[in-house]
């Protein structure tokens, strides 16, 4: 019964990163715009959900104690607008200056999140975020199973819903824009709304994310969203395979499983003393895996990009017709 | 308002672009922004940091260089701290950027830098922990120079070892035949090789100056701030808005770049609170690229 | 009969392999003379004259220069080999100064050498003199064309291999590229290049190839060719003429 509720909830923060890696696939798989700040999309979206749904605190703005899935759609509102912005800025430059953009926003985010005390609680953070059925938390087994069965309905209408825009003409003329970058700053306006379009949706859907691990944890705090929750995500979405939602899923889930598991192992073969150097040489281990993904299988295991060397003028041309409306 | 935050910002501006160099070099000749040169900074500082001890182990204690906290064995440190550093970069280069960038996708080079830089800062962390160092516990008094500046012996000589630093590099980059190579991969590459410009060669130098460098900009703060296995992450978005601002490729532009950074931090530091100082850089960073994305000296790219 | 600098045989070249687009040409090319490689749009002759340069897989065949193998030398070993090559486009580094551009393709030259070598090219091509110390991508189209071929005429080059050197170029620089070409070879210098503007590569070269179809199919001497009805044949019933203008001889 114990592993059952453990495997809920196991399942339940793979969805959540999951959902992450359904972002990033938009925004780089099918889009091929490079975020290295997404710890501070899903930071905004956490804490924008839990401002807008905390009961009234007299310490800092808020909350307003709005329903749970107010707090949801804010969250994806501020966190697309927080894409669009970043999107227009750098979006008509060459794809590096949105990767640094980006690292800008999620270092700033996670300043305001540690030092404006009346808006994010400062280092502390925010508690008594209501969780969906917390009615149920006397059972955990029960109150795990519904959270779980929520996350993954949200993850699935997110999967569907990233399914058929990548099929629909908008998602096509993404993949177009992608394979050429050059084309995609020279057409100009159009081309950048498409593409500030994606990145704004992505960003999104990493604010929902960000709200759904609040509600469903009950608290949050700054060093939730550090720089390893970025590079976590990015191994998700290289292992799954870029391009392919399926890919992003069963990436995450995969690699979480790796995460937890080397995690459970380490602290259970270290004295409590060696964890952090324990936990250390996870990230690098970590680290070194993503390199070697990229060196041997740069399509992960179920991507669909197009290796591109000496044949990349050909192989532009070839998707550049297939894909065009006939 | 005091005008210490001149003598603060010039010497943060002093690390920031020493660094930036590196990033713009990389970027304007290998074409991707390195994640992992902020690592490169903290494997250098800690590489001098070892060779110190070893120092200190074998011939004693040394006496520092009167008025500075340090001695002989930090300089020679230094040189051997650099030499490492750029060893790490050709090698880091060997076994993962070159074989990436043969397959002609920049982008996937800079994720792997990025995956690189996660493992070396860790492993760091492993080896040394996260708990702060110093190169020195000695406490060095401030001299005052007028208008209420005050100035320590290691400041004065770190900002003159900037100096000859960046004057060095530029004279190589306009007065000799490998400066020049560098100018001509990074504007066209495919003529450089015509030329007769051996690509793997200025490659090399490149990662050679811009890891020696770093390791420089590293012991600056380990010097006069602290060591941790994260300094050089910390460092990483000054020096890419330090690049940015004083436009891709250009020397002079990162480095000066790096000083209006170091300068608007210490006003920042002094204005509003030393917990903001991040913000900065990332808000002159969106001002350029919204006003003047080629940056001061930047170039349109053709 | 005088020595082969360059000779080119049965080459195959393409960037992506199994797909050819040069298929097997052969050329050859004496000391002292000016070669043209002649053809419709389309027929290769510039990726023919790329994978002489290194700057193109080459996939089958051999290029030899003073009788050295050089087919599978890297493009940058080319000038140390002898072989200068000047592209069509983007043939000077735009931001460097016309000077910089000059010392930069000094790398092979005795140090003490350079400053000499430089001022030669100053008295060859006066027009740069005065513009020594302005960016490269100041200059007019003409002389930027001279800024290209001084690059690579300052290490001595064994033959000098030019790809379209009057594209893109008004009638006024046509004609004085060409005969800048003309003078050069006074000097001694073997040059092959190939052109669009056939009558007047034509009128300055010493013999020429057709190249249709990535395969040389015809050969002669220049100032013959120029009437010989199978070009016009290759030329798919066109008299070979001036660049895309159609056939008015």
């Amino acid at each position: 019964m114990d592993l059952l509720g453990y495997g809920a909830f196991f399942l339940t923060t793979a969805l959540i990163f999951s959902l992450v890696t359904l972002g990033l696939n938009l925004q780089w798989g099918l889009t091929g715009l490079f975020n290295v700040g997404l710890a501070g999309f899903v930071a905004i979206g956490a804490y924008t959900s839990a401002l807008l749904t905390t009961p009234d605190d007299a310490a800092r703005l808020g909350g307003f104690g709005l329903p749970i899935l107010v707090g949801w759609a804010g969250a994806m509102v501020v966190g697309g607008i927080a894409a669009a912005l970043t999107g227009m800025a750098t979006l008509r430059l060459k794809s590096d200056y949105l990767a640094i953009t980006t690292f800008g926003v999620a270092v700033v985010v996670q300043l305001v999140a540690l030092n404006a005390q009346k808006l994010t609680g400062g280092p502390f953070g925010i508690g008594f975020i209501p969780r969906p059925f917390g009615s149920l938390a006397e059972t955990p087994l029960l109150f795990n199973l519904s959270n779980l069965a929520v996350v993954s309905v949200v993850t699935l209408i997110a999967y569907l819903a990233l399914e058929h825009l990548s099929r629909s003409p908008w998602g096509r003329v993404l993949k177009a824009l992608r394979e050429d970058e050059r084309a995609a700053i020279s057409l100009g306006k159009s081309a950048r709304f498409y593409r500030v379009q994606a990145f704004a949706v992505g960003g999104a859907i990493m604010a929902l994310a960000g709200a759904l691990q609040a509600h469903f944890t009950g608290f949050i705090a700054p060093d939730n969203y550090l720089p390893i929750l970025t590079f976590q995500v990015w191994v998700m979405l290289i292992v799954g395979g870029s391009g392919s939602n399926l890919g992003a899923v069963i990436g995450s889930i995969l690699v979480w499983a790796i995460w937890a598991g080397s995690g459970t192992l380490t602290s259970i073969l270290f004295p409590p003393e060696q964890q952090a150097r324990a936990a250390a040489l996870q990230i690098a281990a970590i680290g070194v895996m993503l390199c070697v993904i990229l060196l041997i299988r740069p399509n992960g295991l179920f991507g669909d990009r197009p290796r591109r060397s000496w044949l990349g003028k050909r192989a532009k041309v070839a998707t550049a017709k297939s894909i065009s409306p006939s | 308002m005091s005008l210490q935050f001149v003598v603060d910002g010039l010497l943060t501006g002093s690390m920031i672009g020493l660094g930036a160099i590196g990033v713009t070099l990389t970027y304007s000749i290998l074409r991707f922004s390195n994640f992992a040169h902020g690592d490169f900074m903290a494997w250098g500082t800690y590489a001098t940091l070892a060779v110190v001890s070893a120092i200190g182990a074998t011939v004693g204690k040394v006496a520092p260089i009167a008025p500075l906290s340090f001695g002989w064995p930090l300089i020679v440190a230094l040189v051997i701290g650099m030499a490492f550093t750029a060893l790490l970069a050709l090698l880091l280069d060997k076994v993962l950027f070159s074989r990436l960038r043969s397959q002609g996708q920049a982008i996937i080079v800079v994720m792997a830098s990025f995956g690189a830089s996660m493992a070396l800062r860790s492993l760091l962390e492993f080896t040394f922990t996260s708990r702060p160092t110093y190169f020195s516990r000695a406490i060095q008094i401030a001299m005052p120079v007028g208008f209420g500046i005050r100035i320590t012996p290691d400041q004065i000589a770190l900002l003159l070892l900037t100096a000859v630093l960046v004057l060095g590099v530029h004279l190589l980059m306009t007065r000799t035949q490998t400066g020049r190579s560098m100018q001509a991969l990074s504007q066209n590459a495919a003529l450089a090789r015509i030329v007769g410009i051996d690509v793997a060669s200025v490659v090399r130098v490149t990662w050679v100056i811009g890891g020696a460098l770093a390791c420089v900009a590293g012991v600056m703060i380990g010097i006069l701030v602290q060591i941790r296995p994260f300094m050089g992450f910390d460092m990483l978005l000054p020096m890419f808005a330090a690049a940015i601002l004083g436009g891709i490729g250009s020397i002079p532009g990162a480095v000066l770049g790096g000083l209006i950074i170091g300068l608007a931090e210490a006003g920042a530091v002094q204005l509003i609170g030393a917990e903001w100082r991040a913000a900065v850089s990332f808000i002159l960073l969106m001002a350029v690229l919204f006003v003047r994305p080629i940056g001061l000296f930047g170039v349109r790219e053709r | 009969m005088s020595e082969i600098v360059l000779d080119v045989r049965d080459l195959e070249a393409g960037y992506e392999p199994g797909v050819p687009i040069v298929r097997g040409a052969s050329i050859t090319v004496k000391k002292g003379e000016i070669v043209v490689v002649l053809g419709p749009n389309g027929a290769g002759k510039s990726s023919f004259i790329k994978a002489i340069a290194g700057l193109v897989p080459i996939t089958g065949g051999t290029v030899f220069l003073d009788g050295k193998d050089i087919t599978a030398a890297p493009a940058h070993t080319m000038v140390r080999l002898g072989l200068a090559f000047v592209p069509q486009t983007e043939n000077i580094f735009q931001l460097m100064s016309v000077e910089d551009n000059l010392r930069v393709a000094c790398g092979i030259l005795e140090r003490r050498e350079i400053p000499a070598r430089i001022e030669e090219m100053y008295a060859a091509f006066p027009d740069l003199v005065r513009q020594r110390r302005t960016a490269a991508g100041n200059l007019s189209g003409g002389q930027r064309q001279m800024l290209a071929v001084a690059r690579a005429l300052i290490v001595h080059p064994k033959v000098l291999v030019l790809d379209e050197p009057s594209a893109g170029l008004s009638p006024k620089f046509v004609s004085m590229v060409f005969e800048m070409l003309a003078n050069i070879r006074k000097s001694g210098v073997t040059i092959l290049l190939v052109e669009q503007n056939a009558k007047a590569a034509l009128a300055i070269g010493d013999r020429a190839y057709v190249l249709v179809e990535g395969k040389d199919r015809h050969q002669g001497i220049a100032s013959e060719l120029w009437n010989d009805p199978v070009v016009a044949e290759l030329y798919l019933g066109q008299r070979p003429s001036q660049a895309g203008k159609g056939g008015t001889a």
